[in-house]
């Protein structure tokens, strides 16, 4: 701008131009500010690009995971074979494994398939390779707890095995099927022919929310149900710790604390801590307290505490700016009404600031929600079939998994019915990080306040 | 400050709840990536079929599952260690030095190790382990014993009967156990094959530095290390027709539309012929059990004895539908688990 005026700079022919026809320089200037504008609208073009490439690949791989094959068939519960005394004894019918099971569930399908009129050449092996694993435990299940059924011929619902679910979702062809030794063109025939008569349906099924994960055979029966509650106790742990602490911190440190060495010094480790890499606080948490303090691995206490240390500093660094965007006149008002310094802090300043806190708050939990890497080492990426109880139970000492860590471990399995279990999970990540952050930006619009 | 403030209300928090964490009701499982799938396996059917929640199975590879087996004994300790390996002897020391004495090994049975290449890639239906070495290793002893640079680009180079193609390998990276077992019988087995082993000794060199030669990969980017899973070996096969990808048999068996699988020295990859010893690439899979923990840790002896037992890792059971190699000798393993023999 300043050679505009600079002495000497004066461009020849100046004083003849008119203000409204537009001189060379003018014209590069505007001609500049033309392809910064370009350049901008450039690089959000590829940012939202990007997230378009993003949100389509997971939508089209992971929509599917909330839909399901099932089967309905009827299976005849031999007593003979399930419980052999006839005295309806838990204890002693619950020997009965699975492996005693699955030939009823065997015949039943086959009793199915013939009762509706169903000509296959399959044997009963591969035909009940349609359905999934899960079945015989979910059969099992039912049993025992209502033994009274032994003897009877029930009906029941069970899932489609992962590559019969592929079949109907696009990700199974009958030339792929040719090629695929998990799968033949006959059972493919066979699930078209039990869909024709009604027995075979896929729908909507939210237990892909719900179940705990399940093991590699059993891709169409994994859920998300220990990860959601493991993710949610976690985040309840950092609310309740994070939040408190962090908030004392930053008033202290903002209107309480004397500008001294220490004070610097506390606040440059305070920024440095907010760019350390997550790992390192997984390190600390093995360090602290698994190893130190005895709390058990796999625990959302530990995975709640690593995530408290990793989000305070963002609480802190977010706390410390709103309580600084507060007015200094607000302060003085009222110290000059006669209030005292915790008085004006606690009554004016803090809730003034709540919105600015609430916001670093949220964000910093939803920072904490996609983090895998400190869970790594406290053993939370694991295998987790059993919910961990209601809090007050001690819940929190549980083995659970979170949502990131179930996206992890599901893109290391090798059938690719996980790659859709994957996305799907995404999927939820993404729904709620971005609850979080409307949560956020509406507490901004509805509560702040600008001088 | 507030460093101080977190660090003590988590110190005051940890010491509170170190009570309620001193009991623990569920066996923990971790290690090798390779075993993972199986002992997840066992433990969904475990938690099925018995009184005792299921087992927790986490993954991080043998050698880090080994590690914090060996960290001590107690509660907030691992019980099981899997590995694709057997156990070394430093790390039983390690084991020893942290106050975990008594080990039982226990052999679940066999893995096998494929070459697959995409279906709609050059025909790759036959190899030899001396094919191998040929196309892998770094460098390749003359007809006088002395040592050349690899310079084969395309199979057809190494073997006329070996389609036209690029060399272009997928192997595991060297944090993986499959990786010592691609070298021993694979390149090592080629160097011996081919009579290069027998010119570098000839050319007067010691034993170990002729072992070293014979397992050394080239790095000129035709070999290319997986560090990842076998998805990502997966993926990068997927995206290059020329490319061979080292699989477990179980993660080929799983994807059979995708892949399609050579035989090596003229042998299938099977379930069958790993048993029999007929395919040269297989390994033993292990777990190890903390005998401290027997007693105090509920359902991790019937666990154990459940993953060996013929319903489970026998014969037609869950695992070798998976591709687990059954171990014919199934039967003294079990012996072992129930009279909870540990290693000397």
């Amino acid at each position: 701008m300043t050679d505009a005026t600079a002495p000497g700079a004066v461009p020849s022919g100046a004083g003849q131009g008119s203000l409204l026809a537009r001189d060379t320089r003018t014209a590069k200037r505007n001609a500049a500010e033309g392809r910064f504008k370009i350049y901008g609208l450039v690089a959000v073009c590829i940012g939202i690009a990007a997230l378009i490439v993003l949100l389509t690949s997971i939508l089209t791989s992971g929509l599917s995971a909330f839909r399901q094959t099932t089967i309905d068939m009827q299976v005849t519960l031999d007593e003979e074979r399930l419980d052999p005394s006839g005295a309806r004894d838990y204890d002693e019918m619950a020997r009965v494994t699975t492996f005693g099971y699955a030939p009823l569930l065997r015949d039943g399908l086959q009793a199915t398939i013939a009762a509706a009129g169903i000509e296959a050449d399959l044997d009963p092996g591969d035909a009940m390779d349609l359905i999934s694993d899960e079945s015989i435990a979910q059969l099992r299940n039912r049993v025992l707890d209502n033994p009274d059924l032994v003897g009877q011929t029930i009906d029941l619902t069970v899932l489609a095995s992962g590559r019969i679910d592929g079949f109907y979702k696009g990700r199974v062809s009958y030339a792929s099927a040719e090629l695929d030794s998990n799968v033949s063109p006959e059972q493919l025939r066979l699930a078209e022919a039990l869909e024709e008569r009604g027995a075979l349906r896929t729908g909507l099924d939210w237990r892909f929310l719900t179940a705990p994960d399940a093991s590699d055979t059993r891709p169409e029966a994994a859920g998300l149900g220990v990860a959601i509650l493991g993710s949610a106790y976690m985040m309840l742990i950092v609310l309740v710790l994070a939040l408190p602490i962090g908030v004392a911190a930053s008033i202290y440190l903002e209107e309480f604390a004397p500008q001294n060495r220490w004070t610097d010094l506390i606040e440059v480790n305070i920024s440095n801590l907010a760019a350390v890499p997550s790992i390192v606080f997984g390190i600390l948490g093995l360090a602290i307290f698994i190893n130190f303090a005895g709390l058990p691995q796999s625990a959302p206490i530990v995975g709640g505490l690593v995530l408290t240390l990793m989000t305070l500093p963002t609480i802190i660094i977010a706390t410390r700016a709103a309580l600084k965007a507060v007015p200094p006149s607000i302060r003085d008002a009222a110290l000059g009404l006669g209030a005292s310094k915790m008085q004006s802090v606690f009554h004016h300043v803090l809730p003034l600031a709540m919105p600015g806190i609430l916001t670093g708050t949220i964000i910093g939990l939803a920072q904490a929600l996609g983090e895998t890497a400190p869970l790594l080492l406290i053993g939370m990426v694991a295998f987790v079939r059993e919910y961990p109880d209601t809090p007050l139970d001690g819940g929190f000492f549980d083995p659970a998994t979170a949502l990131p860590v179930q996206v992890f471990n599901w893109t290391q399995r090798s059938d690719p019915a996980f790659v859709e279990r994957a996305s799907g999970a995404i999927i939820v990540l993404l729904a709620f990080l971005l609850l979080m952050n409307l949560t956020a930006v509406f507490l901004r619009r509805r509560f702040e306040r600008r001088w | 400050m507030s460093l101080t403030r977190t660090a003590i209300s988590g110190m005051a928090l940890a010491a509170a709840s170190a009570t309620a964490a001193a009991a623990r009701d569920q066996v923990q499982v971790a290690g090798s990536s390779t075993v993972l799938p199986y002992a997840s396996i066992v433990a969904e059917a475990f938690g099925e079929n018995f009184g005792f929640p299921t087992p927790v199975v986490e993954s991080g590879g043998s050698s880090a599952g080994l590690k914090r087996f060996c960290e001590g004994v107690g509660a907030n300790t691992i019980d099981i260690a899997n590995a694709s390996r057997a156990i070394r002897d430093s790390e039983v020391q390690a084991c020893a030095d942290a106050g975990v004495t008594d080990i039982i090994e226990v052999r679940i049975g066999y893995d096998g190790i494929v070459f697959a290449s995409q279906q709609n890639g050059p025909d790759f239906a036959e190899f030899t382990p001396g094919q191998w070495y040929h196309a892998l290793a770094a460098e390749i002893p003359g007809e006088d014993g002395t040592m050349k640079t690899n310079s084969n680009t395309s199979w057809t180079e190494i073997d006329e009967s070996l389609p036209d193609a690029e060399i272009l390998a997928f192997i595991p990276g060297t944090k993986h156990g499959t990786r010592e077992v691609f070298e021993e019988k694979v390149m090592l087995q080629g160097c011996e094959d081919t009579g290069a082993m027998e010119r570098m000794m000839s050319a007067g060199m010691d034993e170990d530095a002729v072992e070293e030669a014979c397992m050394s990969v080239r790095s000129d980017g035709r070999s290319v290390d997986i560090d990842g899973d076998y998805t990502e070996t997966l993926a990068r096969v997927e995206s290059n027709a020329n490319g061979v990808g080292v699989f477990g048999l179980s993660f080929y068996e799983n994807n059979t539309d995708k892949l399609k699988v050579a035989t090596m020295g003229g042998v299938e990859p099977s379930i069958e012929t790993i048993a029999s010893g007929e395919y040269p690439v297989s390994r033993p899979l292990y777990f190890y059990i903390k005998a401290a923990h027997l007693a105090a840790i509920p359902g991790l002896k019937e666990f154990a004895e459940f993953f060996v037992s013929n319903d489970v890792a026998g014969p037609g059971g869950p695992l070798s539908d998976y591709g687990l190699v059954p171990d014919p000798e199934l039967a003294e393993t079990q012996e072992k688990v129930a009279s909870e023999a540990v290693m000397n």
